[in-house]
């Protein structure tokens, strides 16, 4: 009752009505459903020399950005709303992806270059003899599935109950994260720890027994994953609207005060953490077999860092904030890379900059200043942001 | 045309010979060996190789100084003749392509090719003879040193027909490091061709507090083969002796490397010890400020090609300059307007470091570029066959050191120090009291900037320098200044010391990247533990 | 033979003990009079047989040498108003922290009741025992809105899941309303606590301690930053409550203190000096003597505090703005 009182954005009474102002789900989720679904009838519809034609490489490529959005919803969970700034979220990401690739490894079979039934080619030029315990099972698409969501969430619990229980906060966090990501790194990197070293998992066949290479496929995991994330958006909605989205508010304003109520934050936290990198997890799953390939490269701790930059872009604190930023980012980054590779890193790093300076709610923090100037010429509510955390 | 050629060289090798010949006029009274020198180095050319050692024998006699060069040239098959004039002239391969020099003066030959010169023949028996006799020039040789390493490479091939020839130079000897190698080989003699269990026994325990590895390995044959029990046992003894002050030395070297990364680590975290310890500002950009350094370092020692060797003193004041610059640039234009904004200042610093890295990529280049090392600064310090210290990892260790110490002096000793300390302190009543709060802020960044610079100089004598320079140290740097307890130099230093041992003795256990997995997830752990780091300051100022 | 056999059977009915056990744990779990003891509220564990609320036995405490509190002893009656006053590093503030758990003890005992020993608890855990606490400076979550601050403070079980869950009952609902028309925010109820005057962020931490119906209040400086009227409003309302629940008041607003308090409790340099009703306080020689004393010390005039509702500065002015803080 109250998801569906969430969906329409529609309260009983004016006390009941908990909607934060900017944050209607139906137009956001009615937006995504139909440009999806208009993207896939033009893609397999529509014939090729048609206008309207979407070709199979934009179906992946809006696949891809989709995957990111997912990603950036984690990282505005856990940082526009509780205020704790991961600067690892690629790290559950990646771990995702990782657990995705090994089943569509082993699903290559004995269509490796060297033809061995289970083990991989790596594995096999690596001369090693039998599969190694954690590779086992992996052949199962659900056990696959099921350690997307299982290995980032227990990462996440295992690193956040340690963290927050002992009260580590605010920037030491955010570069033990970092730190985390980096330790992952340089793990991923190693030939020994059996996960394709250096060049990571690719070459991939097929998944679930339909070729990877078949628009058919391709446009079903883009639907897929814009269902998905459809999904977790509205779960996500209905979480912050909830009395706990209140209290994770109360943890990002003024965590202490939350304690002398009565909340143990730190659950708070970690539950919202392992919640966050499940997410990314499922992002990462769901972005491998688009992209064909996870490499150590998604662990490196830019990647995490630039999730950050398309939350702040987009407007953390609202989650549709996050999802435009991530697309309206990603989309930049492939016109801008395709024109003039050597200036993206400067058009990042001016964003970065300038977007901490001069935008700091993003670009939906805009949009409100804009409608509110258009609709009244109130004076604007006072805006302390940080005066309680940044003590 | 190649007779013609031919009698060009002959002109040549006359006009040389005439030279020669003015020259041995000149010298009056070396006239006559000079000539014979000469003419016996003409002789190797004609000789046949059943006469050769003989006459290398008379060569070594007649001039103990030239020879060796000529000897070891020929042993290593490079000594080749002019066919024309039978000028001795050296080879030296360039890639697959031979190349000919002057004997002694080592001025290229480009003229001769391959059909105008012959290498001097040999066979085993003239290479067996070639070395006993380097060896035994080598061991007259005036130097003590080049005595020494000479000593040092015959251990492990000793021939019979050099003990007498080291016997001979034992009773001459006067250095004491070349006398302890004399008596290791005599002992080896000993060891090797004695009869005497007894002598035997008394060579193994002279040789059981040598490290040299053929000392070793003799020593285990002889465990392992000798009829007689007695001497086995000793050889054992001396063997077990011999492992355990290896391993100490090995213990110390180990130290030595973890000390070196240690104070890298230092002079990468003592800017950020600053900037964030001190000033509490997040600063991402700090690895961008050691490339600039590094750069810095480069980009002097284009400009002074010819001076290599002073290019470091230039360096480091540059570097500081144009890092601390930068510094005071970020902090105006961004870092000021984010202040008590951690989260915020650390994404716009971390915007500015992709800035800067993309700047050098499009300036310098993508790829590594090579920063020399001044004369100084190469070479090591041999303190025994095991131990021996590199002179830039000592340079850097020092380097790192004194830079700590003279910041400490600053910060607590100068006013701006004083200001630094208020304004981290209690910024508003710094405020009040009249310190331009502002000023101090700019200059305390350049400062910790500065130095960052400073280890960027440091840095590319060790590493090499590149647009990622920075980032490889970013995430150290961090935790070394968060291991060490935030706004605690002291602390700093420590952390740095001790990440720096507990890696390099982690890493022959797990191999270099577990051990820094290890080391950072140990951190990790550390500051879930105790958030304050190592040395957490105390009291309610503190929170 | 037979005591054999006895031996027997006494393995035997030790036997059946063990095999019972476990349905004996489920039969009594499933029992209808009782409710399950992690169901029961943390505030019923309280034993008050003796009717002293919290007991607090030789508590020290120093920051960098300096004797914040110093084996104070403090015992407060149940259903009692009790004010604490004293000069600034007296250690009022000190020892409220101590009680919520904001800060660890060097020494002593801190007791809710006979058997619950708070410094053993966190600050989450004490406070859903029943001990709400008022800051000296107010500290309301600025981002939300005035009614979501009050529902963040309702009592209720605050635990990840539940609080996942929760809807507001209509009593919830009723008591929020009926706490917002008290503290005079009912038109302000839907705008972000951010955006309220000083004043009425005062009234709204009132207003987050009443909807929590704690057993125990700390209240640190309710009436800074009110108008008479408002100063007036407090003392009524926190009197109104007295009796019920049980109030400790730090506050150097004497006149106040002289409308509310029928005890009051003079902290110095970290321990008790005197105790009693206002005037045995006032005519304490110890007190006027180390009030007076440390007057004439200083020779700047008092100055007024934080307090803006300045007209009330006492005959006694117990005030002193000796900077004494570390």
């Amino acid at each position: 009752m109250t998801l569906i009182n969430t969906l329409f954005g529609q309260g009983k009474n004016k006390l009941d009505s908990r909607q934060q102002p900017g944050q209607k789900t139906l137009p956001f989720v009615a937006i995504l459903v139909i440009s999806t679904l208009l993207a896939c009838g033009a893609n397999l519809l529509l014939p090729e020399s048609s206008a309207l034609y979407v070709s199979t490489h934009t179906i992946t490529l809006l696949g891809k950005y989709l995957c990111y959005a997912m990603l950036a919803l984690a990282v505005d969970i856990i940082w526009g709303y509780c205020g704790i700034l991961s600067l690892g979220h690629g790290a559950f990401f990646a771990l995702g992806g990782y657990a995705m690739g090994m089943y569509l490894m082993r699903q290559i079979g004995d269509r490796g270059v060297y033809g061995d039934p289970v083990l991989p080619d790596f594995m096999v030029f690596l001369d090693w003899k039998t599969l190694p315990w954690f590779w086992q099972g992996m052949d199962q698409f659900w056990f696959a599935i099921l350690m997307a969501v299982v290995i980032p969430g227990l990462l996440a619990f295992i690193f956040g109950w340690l963290a927050f229980r002992s009260r580590v906060t605010g920037v030491y966090l955010s570069i033990m994260t970092q730190a985390l990501t980096y330790a992952l790194l340089l793990a991923f990197f190693r030939n020994e720890m059996g996960f394709g070293g250096n060049n990571g998992l690719t070459d991939f066949k097929e998944i679930l027994g339909f070729d990877l290479q078949a628009d058919s496929t391709r446009v079903s995991l883009f639907a897929i994953t814009a269902f998905l994330l459809a999904v977790i958006f509205i779960i996500s909605q209905y979480l912050m609207n909830s009395r706990m989205g209140k209290v994770i508010l109360a943890i990002r304003d003024g965590e202490s005060r939350a304690r002398f109520i009565g909340y143990r934050t730190e659950r708070y936290k970690v539950w919202l953490f392992v919640y966050s990198a499940i997410i990314a997890g499922i992002a990462g799953a769901l972005y491998v077999p688009q992209v064909g390939i996870i490499n150590p490269g998604e662990f490196s701790p830019i990647n995490s860092i630039e999730i950050v930059i398309w939350v702040a872009v987009g407007g953390r604190g609202t989650l549709i904030g996050a999802i435009i930023g991530a697309l309206i980012i990603n989309y930049a980054k492939t016109r801008f890379t395709a024109l003039f590779p050597e200036a993206w890193l400067f058009a990042l790093g001016g964003l970065f900059v300038l977007v901490t300076l001069y935008l700091p709610k993003g670009l939906m923090g805009l949009w409100e200043t804009i409608q509110a100037k258009i609709n009244k010429p109130v004076p604007e509510a006072k805006d302390e942001m940080k005066t309680g955390v940044s003590s | 045309m190649k007779q013609f050629q031919n009698l060009i060289y002959g002109l040549i090798a006359c006009f040389s010979f005439a030279f020669f010949s003015v020259y041995a006029v000149a010298n009056d009274s070396q006239s006559a060996k000079a000539k014979s020198d000469t003419e016996l180095l003409v002789a190797l050319t004609q000789v046949k190789l059943k006469q050769m050692n003989p006459l290398l024998d008379q060569i070594k006699s007649s001039q103990a100084q030239t020879a060796l060069p000529i000897f070891k040239t020929l042993l290593e098959g490079r000594l080749y003749y002019v066919r024309s004039g039978k000028h001795l002239i050296q080879m030296q391969k360039i890639g697959k392509e031979k190349h000919y020099f002057e004997l002694e003066s080592a001025t290229a030959l480009p003229h001769l090719t391959k059909k105008l010169v012959k290498k001097v023949k040999l066979n085993n028996s003239v290479r067996r003879y070639l070395r006993s006799a380097i060896a035994e020039l080598e061991l007259s040789h005036p130097d003590a040193k080049i005595r020494a390493a000479a000593l040092q490479s015959l251990l492990s091939n000793l021939e019979t027909n050099l003990q007498v020839t080291i016997e001979k130079r034992r009773a001459l000897e006067t250095d004491n490091k070349v006398i302890d190698l004399l008596d290791v080989a005599l002992n080896l003699y000993q060891l090797k061709q004695s009869e005497s269990a007894a002598l035997q026994i008394k060579a193994i325990e002279q040789l059981a507090s040598r490290l040299e590895i053929p000392v070793k390995n003799q020593l285990t044959t002889v465990a392992e083969t000798s009829p007689d029990p007695a001497v086995k046992q000793a050889a054992f003894d001396a063997l077990k002796e011999i492992e355990h002050s290896t391993n100490r030395y090995e213990l110390v070297d180990q130290l030595f490397f973890g000390l070196s990364l240690g104070s890298v680590l230092l002079l990468a975290s003592i800017g950020l010890a600053i900037t964030f310890g001190v000033m509490g500002v997040i600063n991402m950009a700090h690895g961008e400020m050691i490339m600039l350094g590094a750069y810095t370092t480069y980009v002097v020692q284009l400009l002074m090609p010819n001076h290599i060797d002073y290019s470091l003193w230039v360096a480091i004041p540059a570097a500081f300059m144009v890092s601390g610059l930068m510094g005071v640039i970020i902090e105006r234009g961004v870092i000021r307007h984010l202040h008590g904004r951690p989260l915020e200042t650390l994404l716009a610093t971390f915007g500015i470091s992709l800035i800067l890295q993309q700047l050098v990529r499009s300036v310098f280049s993508p790829l590594n570029r090579q920063v020399f090392s001044p004369s100084w600064m190469t070479g090591s310090l041999e303190i025994n066959p095991i131990l021996s210290l590199t002179l830039n990892r000592l340079y850097i260790l020092a380097f790192a050191l004194i830079v700590f110490f003279a910041l400490l002096t600053l910060l607590r000793k100068t006013s701006l120090g004083l200001n630094v300390r208020a304004v981290s302190q209690n910024r508003n009543m710094a405020k009040a009291m009249g310190v331009k709060t502002g000023w101090v802020d700019a200059m305390t960044f350049g400062l910790g900037s500065g130095i960052a610079g400073i280890a960027g100089v440091a840095l590319s004598q060790l590493t090499n320098v590149g647009p990622n320079l920075g980032q490889a140290y970013i995430i150290d740097s961090f935790m070394v200044v968060v291991f060490g307890g935030v706004g605690n130099l002291f602390g700093t230093l420590v952390a740095a010391f001790s990440l720096g041992i507990a890696t390099k003795f982690l890493e022959p256990v797990t191999g270099a990247v577990l051990a820094a997995i290890i080391v950072l997830v140990f951190i990790i752990l550390f500051i879930q533990k105790r958030p304050k780091g190592l040395f957490p300051q105390k009291g309610r100022a503190a929170e | 033979m037979s005591q054999n056999n006895a031996n027997q059977f006494s393995d035997l009915k030790r036997f059946e003990a063990k095999l019972n056990a476990p349905f004996q744990a489920i039969r009594s779990g499933l029992r209808r009079d009782q409710v399950w003891p992690f169901l029961l509220p943390d505030e019923s564990k309280v034993n008050i047989d003796k009717d002293i609320l919290l007991y607090i036995e030789g508590l020290n405490l120093s920051f960098d040498g300096f004797k914040a509190l110093n084996e104070l002893n403090l015992y407060i009656n149940k259903g009692e108003l009790r004010c604490l006053i004293g000069a600034n590093g007296a250690g009022k503030s000190t020892l409220m922290d101590v009680i919520t758990g904001k800060t660890q003890c060097d020494s002593g005992q801190v007791f809710f009741g006979q058997n619950i020993d708070l410094l053993k608890q966190d600050e989450a855990s004490i406070a859903n025992l029943g001990i709400g606490r008022k800051f000296q400076k107010p500290t309301v979550f600025e981002q939300q809105s005035v009614f979501d601050n009050l529902e963040l403070s309702l009592k209720a079980n605050k635990s990840v899941l539940p609080t996942l869950w929760a809807k507001l009952t209509p009593l919830q609902l009723d008591k929020i309303q009926h706490v917002l028309s008290i503290i005079g925010l009912s038109k302000q109820a839907y705008q972000l606590a951010g955006a309220l005057s000083h004043g009425q962020k005062q009234w709204l931490e009132i207003g987050m301690l009443l909807v929590s119906e704690p057993r125990l209040l700390l209240v640190d400086e309710p009436v800074a930053g009110m108008t008479p009227q408002e100063t007036e409003r407090t003392a009524e309302l926190l009197t109104s409550l007295a009796g019920e629940r049980t109030v400790i008041v730090v506050e150097h607003d004497m006149e106040f203190v002289r409308s509310i308090a029928n005890k009051v409790t003079v902290l110095h340099q970290g321990s008790v000096l005197a105790e009693g009703s206002m005037q045995e306080v006032q005519s304490n020689p110890e007190v006027i003597e180390v009030y007076l004393g440390e007057e004439a010390a200083t020779p700047t005039p008092p100055a007024t505090k934080k307090t803006i509702s300045a007209p009330n500065i006492s005959k006694v002015s117990l005030i002193n703005n000796k900077e004494e803080k570390a």
